[in-house]
């Protein structure tokens, strides 16, 4: 019997995949003693549905959107126009559904053994949605619009270590960096980085809309909604659907409405008190994607109590973190362990041992650190994350039991990238996705990084950093990542109670390969030519 | 007719000057808000360099009072300037968002008032009967309670159990009217509900204040049926104290719809403020307050006009 189901489970994957034609598919699940029609089930319930197919108009429901939204690359933050950006522009390099890297507007990529000179070899039949060629000018006009002195680029320190980029021919561009760096091609794929067309003066021209994604834009009205139809010319298979459109939703109730009442097909962002009732909703599908995005809360290393390595010490294990996922984000969240990389991230190291709530070790390392009574201030806001100013009256409750006093600050909701991260010795912060640990360490972990958040500095770590960074041995790239996951728990100044997971839902109808990118909400943000209608 | 007149233009000149003192206050209150219009854009990612960069790109370095009475000058003109964010100008941004509003306002007002006053006509002719308390209590009730919940419970019952009426109210300029009413019932409703009960009920207390009065009585004992009476003898003296309630409420129909816009995905002009303060984008957030300032002073002159015109002993001064 189990033969029997594993060797349909082959015969599905195998159809699935492409291998095997409906033909093949039902002769050998006859010889291998299936009915006809239980065969013939089989492939339409579990082939036919898995092969996508074009048409239909795929409504989403985007959450953060607002009117201000612009089209300029450089200040691209809200979901709503990552997920847009996605739709209607493209990038070098994509996350695959299984978070690898794959080939987007640059087919393959090559570097010097040194990793300080990198060639992207250009798609030749890339085209925008004028029809205009997509040539190396672009490529380079579309990232030098975030160096130089005078961008207004946040993706500016993604690339400060960028010389120079040259064009090779018309479809390949070199650039080179001044220090080896094996995680270039990974970096291409932030979402920042998209290909606009460039202008004869080696500006990009992004207020047009125009693009080389798989839809264009017909119409758009900021922060109210957009209406996009298929590129023809697209350089790649799929964009199944015909037409999108992206409402902006901002309220999670008005998105859950939409979604059950059939005005939207998907919606990128469900509310997690009310997930589960959702979840009952026989029409609806409530993807749970465990992602790259990490709730940290540093301290400065340098500032008293949290210079002593055992008060640090003592703060984390007196964090009862799958406490925190169960209560604050209702199972939605991975358990962190005080490394800011996720299982969903390569290079991530599973050997590891996680960091249990033990308040008699919290104690112990509290009476080592000599420090007596142990009163700390904790801020934090809700505009960060709905939930946050609680999970630290959580934290402070966990605490207790170790003897120590956490007080939970509530910031107000303004200004608090400003005035409060970077600032206060203690607080909540709540960081996107990045693609590679590299990346995440480089911006907030490197002895001089200016987003250095808990101002630590470890000798060992920030020399393995350079040294993984231009490492292309992947095998020696992860044991090097490994050592630095655990000097930043053992010794590192930001306590990681979990990554939040992306929990977005779509209707039934609407189909995916097996897997889910976990860059962004929808696939990463790539359901748009990835999905199909069943 | 003259008087009329007068008053009308003193007022409009003094609308001007309110209009002044609120621009100023408004710049200031966005001046005095943390955080600036830089880090509001670029966000977490912001650094030092980038924001340095962006304000000088938009003129941020300047002094505030600078700022403000350049902004002045073009607005003085009719150039209400373009957005900081989108570097759209803001009358375009404005325009059609404030058409919206203005329509589901006017969609709530035409069922609202009639609606109203002929329930404050009907109560105040059935005082303190069973029909007066119920109808009372239902309006009572639903004023008092948050507009947002209304909506989410007319949304419930009448779009996600129901069925009859879609939840989202996303329009746009090629739906045709029929299409336009029937996106839009569920927010119109919820503010009639919202505004019925004070209209309601001043109908009703003022009718009933006069029905004590000599002249009343004098209709009754020579035989008038209880309806005329109310219609024909009392309502026309009660109109001035309707009238003010019913402009107070149709300000607020335009100016208080924020929540039931993000309810019901409204794209009017209460969403685009909100988006404008979040992001300090000064031009907009001026152009939409200085909208709802002089809503509210237009339609108190036309409150004041109103009661005026109906008024025969106002109309005609010693």
């Amino acid at each position: 019997m189990s033969n029997s189901k594993e060797f349909k489970e082959l015969l599905t994957r195998d159809a699935k995949s492409g291998k095997l034609g409906r033909r093949d598919f039902m002769r050998y699940a006859v010889a291998a003693g299936m009915t006809i029609p239980l065969a013939s089930g089989l492939w339409t319930s579990e082939v036919a549905a898995a092969t996508p197919k074009k048409g239909g108009k795929f409504r989403v429901g985007v959450h953060d959107g607002n009117t201000s939204d612009t089209f300029d690359p450089g200040t691209y933050q809200s979901v709503g126009q990552i997920q847009l950006a996605h739709a209607h522009r493209s990038y070098l390099t994509e996350i695959t559904p299984d978070n690898g890297l794959g080939p987007d507007m640059a087919d393959s990529w090559s570097a010097t053994p040194d990793a300080k000179v990198w060639t992207f070899e250009l798609n030749k039949n890339a085209t925008f949605h004028n029809g205009k060629k997509f040539t190396a000018k672009d490529a380079i006009a579309s990232l030098n619009h975030h160096r130089g002195e005078k961008t207004t680029s946040a993706a500016k320190a993604l690339l400060t270590t960028i010389t120079d980029i040259k064009a090779k021919g018309d479809h390949a561009i070199v650039i080179e960096l001044s220090q080896g760096f094996a995680d270039l091609p990974w970096v291409m794929t932030d979402y920042h980085l998209v290909m606009c067309p460039a202008k004869s003066d080696g500006s990009i021209e992004w207020d047009t809309m125009l693009g080389a994604g798989p839809y264009k834009i017909v119409n758009h009205e900021p922060g109210i909604t957009s209406t996009l139809v298929r590129n023809e010319g697209w350089h790649r298979e799929g964009a199944y659907f015909d037409e999108l459109e992206l409402l902006i939703l901002n309220d999670p109730n008005a998105r859950q409405t939409a979604l059950i009442t059939g005005d939207v097909d998907a919606i990128t962002s469900v509310d997690l008190k009310t997930m589960a009732l959702m979840a009952r909703n026989k029409n609806i599908m409530v993807e749970n994607v465990a992602s790259g995005s990490a709730i940290t809360l540093p301290m400065f290393c340098d500032h008293a109590p949290f210079d002593n390595l055992d008060v640090r010490l003592a703060l984390k294990y007196a964090i009862d973190r799958e406490d925190i996922v169960k209560k604050i984000m209702f199972g939605t969240a991975t358990v962190g362990n005080d490394y800011h990389v996720s299982p969903a991230m390569p290079y991530a190291p599973t050997d590891i041992p996680q960091r249990p709530y033990d308040p008699d070790k919290a104690k112990f390392h509290l009476k080592k650190s000599g420090v007596g009574k142990l009163n700390v201030d904790l801020s934090a806001a809700d505009s960060i994350l709905p939930g946050a100013v609680d999970m630290c009256v959580l934290y402070s409750e966990h605490a207790k039991k170790a003897g120590i006093q956490i007080n939970a600050v509530r910031e107000p909701n303004d200004g608090y990238w400003s005035d409060v991260w970077l600032k206060k010795p203690w607080c909540f912060v709540k960081w996107g996705a990045r693609p590679t640990p590299d990346n995440m360490f480089t911006l907030a972990y490197k002895d001089n990084a200016a987003w250095n958040e808990s101002h630590w500095q470890n000798k060992r770590f920030n020399e393995l950093l350079l040294m993984a960074k231009a490492e292309l041995d992947d095998t020696r790239r992860a044991e090097q990542y490994r050592e630095m996951c655990v000097l930043a728990k053992d010794d590192g100044g930001t306590v990681i109670p979990f990554f939040a997971n992306f929990v977005y839902a779509r209707s039934k109808k609407v189909q995916h390969g097996p897997s889910l990118a976990a860059s962004w909400e929808l696939d990463g943000g790539r359901g748009y030519h990835r999905w199909w209608f069943a | 007719m003259g008087d009329i007149l007068n008053i009308v233009l003193k007022r409009l000149g003094l609308g001007l000057v309110t209009l002044l003192v609120i621009s100023i206050i408004i710049f200031g209150a966005v001046e005095l808000l943390p955080g600036d219009i830089a880090q509001a854009v670029l966000g977490q990612g912001a650094t030092e360099e980038n924001l340095a960069a962006l304000r000088e790109q938009l003129g941020l370095n300047r002094a505030a009072p600078i700022r403000y009475f350049e902004w002045l000058g073009n607005a003085v003109t009719g150039d209400f300037g373009r957005s900081l964010v989108s570097q759209t100008p803001v009358s375009e941004a404005i325009f059609t968002r404030f058409g919206n509003t203005l329509f589901l306002a006017l969609y709530a007002a035409i069922i609202a008032v009639p609606v109203a006053i002929f329930l404050g006509v009907l109560v105040a002719l059935y005082r303190n009967t069973v029909f007066d308390r119920v109808a009372n209590v239902v309006t009572l009730t639903s004023i008092s309670s948050p507009e947002f919940f209304l909506g989410y419970v007319l949304i419930l019952f009448l779009a996600v159990k129901g069925g009859y009426f879609p939840a989202i109210a996303k329009i746009d300029d090629g739906m045709s009217l029929v299409d336009k009413l029937d996106r839009t019932f569920l927010p119109a409703l919820t503010m009639v509900l919202v505004v019925v009960a004070h209209m309601m009920r001043m109908t009703r207390a003022s009718i009933i204040n006069l029905l004590a009065s000599p002249y009343v009585e004098m209709a009754r004992l020579k035989g008038v049926p209880a309806w005329k009476v109310i219609v024909k003898h009392t309502l026309p003296n009660a109109w001035a104290p309707v009238i003010n309630v019913v402009a107070l409420n149709l300000a607020y129909l335009v100016t208080g719809v924020v929540l039931v816009e993000v309810v019901f995905v409204y794209p009017g002009i209460g969403q685009l403020l909100v988006d404008a303060v979040t992001k300090r984008d000064f031009p907009v957030v001026q152009a939409c307050c200085l909208i709802f300032a002089a809503t509210f002073i237009l339609l108190n002159l036309a409150a004041d006009v109103g009661s005026i015109l109906t008024n025969p002993r106002l109309r005609h001064p010693k």
